[in-house]
């Protein structure tokens, strides 16, 4: 049965790759005091309305898109998913 | 060694025709076009993102700016511009294709050029002039310069540092592909000389077959006397030698289209890259 689904893709800078936006977030929080923050890794996160027969279909149809869009493997990670309801 | 156009044409050349894409958000195109046209007196015309007809030019252009605003990556939704299926068939077959600035990241997205450009380590929108050490003068995109030669050429990007795997970029150093490196005064690859943080000072790297060139450095806004500076024309001059020469080939024309140039809304387009 198609129907609308809500998919979250989180996008992060890969393991390795340097995140200067992070870096720069948990000098701050130093600043600010807070203690032992040990890293910061800043991302993004993309809110997809995906219409798929079924959950899975929903998944495999985004895992596509961020292959080939969505993210790029050379220097970000990704992980989707589907929201219930 | 000078050659311009006219006594190039007196010697037998043919001359030569680039073809510089407009994405929306392009806007180091026209100092493309003048710094082939005023400063090497050849021909140039713009390519539009939405066609798909190279025109039968000799080496595609993918100049600076902020196509596409940026978003999501740079060069990410450029990369799908319709005519890139055309740029990456010219360029895969041999094609001279050269990416300055926003044209690297494009070309890195395309997987035309390996590894990646990232927010500058610093975090800052670097936009000043910086020492360029030519790597390898025996491109088609060096040849009027020497090997060791010390540029002075603008960089103006927020997004310019180089990462790719250690074996890529060792790949890259003993293939020769590191074409330009961040230097200083002395020409010393220095961490004080690098803008962007970007891995081993690279500022430009070809492909295996050497016909794609992608840097972050705009040598085309060093290509005119009245400008002060001229030491960017050399990569114009020498694609000028090159297809002289014969390297690289001419693109085909693609079907007749209609031009739709009130299309795209220029999104993002900011005052340099």
């Amino acid at each position: 049965m198609s129907r609308v689904w809500s998919v979250d893709v989180r996008v992060t800078p890969r393991e390795g790759i340097l995140d200067p936006a992070g870096e720069t977030i948990r000098r701050a929080l130093g600043n600010l005091g807070y203690e032992g923050v040990h890293s910061v890794r800043a991302g993004r996160l993309i809110r997809l309305e995906v219409e798929a027969d079924g959950a899975e279909a929903a998944r495999a149809s985004t895992e596509k898109m961020c292959e080939q869009l969505i993210a790029n493997p050379i220097i970000e990670d990704y992980v989707v998913r589907v929201r219930e309801g | 060694m000078t050659v311009g156009t006219k006594a190039g044409m007196e010697a037998g050349m043919g001359g030569m025709k680039v073809g510089i894409v407009r994405f929306p958000g392009s806007n180091c195109d026209a100092d493309v076009y003048r710094a082939v046209t005023e400063g090497l007196g050849e021909s140039a015309t713009y390519l539009w993102h939405k066609s798909t007809d190279l025109q039968g030019v000799d080496v595609v252009v993918l100049p600076g700016g902020f196509s596409y605003g940026d978003y999501l990556r740079a060069g990410a939704i450029a990369r799908f511009s319709p005519i890139m299926g055309e740029v990456i068939d010219f360029a895969r077959g041999g094609g001279l294709t050269l990416g300055i600035c926003n044209g690297f990241q494009v070309l890195c997205e395309a997987h035309l050029l390996p590894g990646a450009l990232v927010r500058n380590r610093n975090l800052r929108f670097r936009c000043h002039d910086v020492g360029l050490r030519v790597e390898n003068a025996a491109t088609p995109f060096t040849s009027a310069y020497a090997e060791g030669d010390r540029l002075h050429i603008p960089i103006a990007h927020g997004e310019g540092q180089f990462v790719a795997g250690a074996a890529t970029l060792d790949e890259l150093e003993a293939e020769n592909r590191v074409v330009f490196r961040y230097v200083d005064r002395r020409g010393q690859a220095t961490e004080a000389a690098n803008p962007n943080g970007s891995a081993r000072n690279i500022a430009g790297i070809a492909n295996a077959e050497g016909n794609i060139l992608g840097l972050m450095p705009h040598p085309e806004r060093h290509s005119l006397s009245v400008l002060g500076n001229t030491d960017g024309l050399g990569v114009f001059r020498s694609l000028l030698a090159a297809v002289a020469d014969g390297r690289g080939r001419r693109s085909d024309h693609g079907p007749p289209e209609a031009p739709e140039f009130a299309a795209g809304a220029v999104a993002g387009a900011g005052v340099s890259s």
